[in-house]
């Protein structure tokens, strides 16, 4: 059987059991639409947490990451991770005692104000515009490959999927689809490592991999696998694999950045809302940082031995004798060679090859010779460029594993970009259907109405989100990624965590540190992401990390701001010491 | 209960100290090992790995994980201690 074939078969399994979850659970009532009628399992609700968290850009791009930057891509494995113990320990315990639908919920009544509920919302919707748009273009560049269709329907199959079991099911459908979706994700990251390590390193557990042996076949000794690829990284004009080359100040407020900006996405918060108890609150915790560590130990070891093979199998070889894979992938425009010194040998070094991406005149192309690239050459003695994402897309062809673990990848890719769509669609529906119109604009409108209400949000959501995957304007969607993890640091998570820990924090304090905190933030990454080339930044920390000082900022002007003016009201203070003790979460009011 | 307000404070009191230690491993473990002491703990190794680059790279997600289980395992034991526990 062919490889399209396959694709078909996976791709057609896959979706056919989400249409199936979807239409077994759509939902009734906004309780059911909103929060799955608080009847999921922790362990369940673990698994959907899980993939509802894990991205397109998780799947796909992260190993590549690690294997580019060894130590530097720590702040990604620890950032990704660490947030979820602030989330649990600080967060959602006391969000599930509240007992309320949403995010802006809790910041509207905690803070006694519309404008802070308003506040809340722009921020909620902002982020999860920003994010949805990347898993769109995902969703369509997977499609497109699969099965040689244009990027723009693809994404219109993706969007048309989505919005099926999203718009139907509302959280009760999104959660079983996500349980789902988390076993083909887990799957198809973890079984073609499996292979690989195996041959690499003799471990069959891949997580193991890392700290192992390298005892490929013909090797004369065993040695560290980590000590070899530091000697090869350094051979080639690389920094160590396992040494720092970023500066430590930037690092440290990166990774804190990612972890507090974990730690106020509204969609992961929301997913907690959907079990029965805080009890299970702190059981579905665990269960979903577990689930998340399977993929996250994981990434590292598959980002050594990526690194470890490509060098292997392509440095100093004949273009003629290069493995399969690799003209595959070339043809694909992933990845080039420019013979710079004519010597018919590839040589991969450090350093760029030649500026941006790559593209291709194929009309001088000599037969069985390699595409040739169009792009201004840089002079550094690298001659192979490879796209990161090849490192998760090509593994199986690169280990050589049979046809139907590619099938597994490509479905676990789309696995991934469609769980997180639909979490953040679902947020996006009831910013608008819940908090704007039922509690700002109509607040008369019954059940049924705010179910409609909720559909046609989430429908103009996935239309907007498909235009943007459709025209990504330019290099904007993966420079909102920063965007999206500032604004959640800046805003939510001092706001969530103020309101909870402090009953001096008034509504004058919660407005003016949000506003303090999110301004500062945006006025930082919009003039270094799009105003200047310069890379002069404050302190030598990038955008990436700047959230982290937003929400310093939101904190300071909180505490000052409130101290100077009135007090909340005494029921406002009474609420906050109700939310602090678990008892009584399930009958606390639902809406 | 006898006094409500007396037995949420002393709760409370307990819950912030058991969420103090926990949060204060959770930075030992990921910005002190990971980021700030990296490079004294890389003379030490794990198997085949430097032990500060493990942390940063694995170590401290076994941790997290493990300080999730344990906030779960205590607070259960306070709310029963408390007489907050909830029913099933």
């Amino acid at each position: 059987m062919d490889q399209t074939a396959w694709n078909f078969i996976f791709i057609g399994i896959t979706f056919g059991v989400y249409i199936g979850i979807a239409i077994w659970s759509r939902a009734g009532s906004t309780k059911e639409y909103y929060v799955a009628s608080r009847g999921v399992s922790p362990f369940a609700n673990g698994m959907a947490t899980a993939a509802d968290w894990m991205s397109a850009a998780t799947f796909i791009s992260m190993a590549g990451g690690i294997a580019a930057a060894g130590y530097g891509a720590s702040k990604f494995l620890m950032g990704w991770t660490g947030g979820f113990v602030l989330l649990t320990t600080l967060m959602v315990p006391y969000l599930r005692k509240f007992g309320k639908a949403t995010v802006p919920d809790f910041v509207g009544d905690r803070y006694y104000s519309n404008a802070a509920r308003m506040v809340a919302v722009i921020c909620a919707i902002f982020i999860c515009m920003t994010y949805i748009m990347g898993q769109m273009r995902g969703v369509g560049i997977v499609f497109s490959r699969l099965f040689a269709i244009e990027i723009w329907q693809g994404v219109l199959i993706g969007g048309g999927i989505v919005y099926f079991y999203a718009g139907l099911g509302g959280m009760k459908g999104i959660t079983y689809t996500q349980v789902a979706q988390y076993c083909v994700m887990v799957f198809a990251y973890t079984i073609p490592v499996i292979f690989i390590s195996m041959i690499i390193t003799g471990n069959v557990v891949p997580q193991f991999g890392l700290i192992g042996d390298f005892v490929k076949e013909g090797q004369e000794h065993s040695q560290p696998l980590l000590d070899k690829v530091n000697q090869i990284s350094t051979d080639l004009g690389f920094n160590e694999y396992t040494k720092g080359s970023g500066n430590t100040l930037d690092l440290f407020c990166i990774t804190a950045a990612l972890m507090v900006g974990t730690a106020g996405l509204p969609h992961v918060i929301v997913r907690f809302f959907t079990v029965k108890n805080v009890k299970a609150v702190r059981k579905s915790a665990y269960w979903t940082l577990g689930f998340i560590a399977i993929i996250y130990l994981t990434a590292p070891a598959l980002g050594m031995f990526a690194r470890t093979n490509f060098i292997e199998e392509i440095n100093e070889k004949k273009y003629q004798d290069a493995p399969q894979w690799f003209k595959n992938w070339e043809s694909q425009g992933m990845i080039a060679w420019v013979d710079k010194n004519e010597d018919g040998i590839m040589q991969y070094r450090a350093g760029d090859v030649f500026a941006g991406k790559p593209s291709f005149d194929d009309s001088r192309r000599t037969e069985n010779g390699p595409r040739l690239v169009t792009n201004k050459i840089v002079s550094s003695p690298n001659e192979v460029y490879y796209d990161r994402d090849i490192i998760v897309l090509a593994n199986p062809e690169m280990a050589g594993l049979p046809k139907w673990i590619i099938a597994l990848v490509m479905a676990g890719c789309v696995a991934a970009a469609l769980s997180t769509a639909a979490g953040l669609l679902l947020v996006l529906s009831t910013s608008i259907s819940h908090d704007l119109m039922k509690k700002i604009v109509k607040p008369g409108i019954s059940d049924k109405q705010e179910m409609l209400y909720a559909r046609l949000a989430s429908l103009a959501a996935v239309l907007v989100a498909a235009y943007f995957g459709i025209n990504p304007p330019s290099s904007f969607v993966a420079k909102t990624v920063a965007f999206a993890f500032g604004l959640a640091a800046s805003s939510f998570f001092p706001t969530l965590i103020m309101g909870i820990f402090s009953k001096k924090i008034n509504k004058e304090g919660a407005i003016a540190g949000m506003i303090a905190g999110i301004s500062f933030t945006l006025a930082y990454i919009v003039y270094f992401q799009f105003l200047t080339d310069s890379k002069e930044y404050w302190f030598g920390i990038s955008p990436e990390g700047i959230g982290f000082i937003g929400m310093l900022i939101n904190f300071a002007v909180a505490f000052v701001v409130s101290s100077l003016t009135p007090p909340p009201p005494r029921e406002i203070q009474d609420m906050v010491e109700a939310i602090r003790i678990p008892k009584w979460a399930g009958e606390a009011s639902d809406h | 209960m006898s006094d409500p307000s007396d037995s949420a404070k002393a709760y409370w009191r307990a819950n912030l100290k058991l969420v103090g230690c926990l949060l204060l491993v959770w930075f030992l473990v990921s910005f002190g090992c990971g980021i700030l002491f990296k490079e004294q703990l890389d003379q030490f190794s794990v198997g085949g790995a430097p032990l500060g680059f493990w942390m940063a790279q694995q170590g401290s997600i076994f941790c997290f994980v493990l300080l999730l289980i344990a906030y779960a395992f205590f607070m259960n034991k306070l709310d029963k201690e408390h007489g907050f526990e909830e029913e099933d």
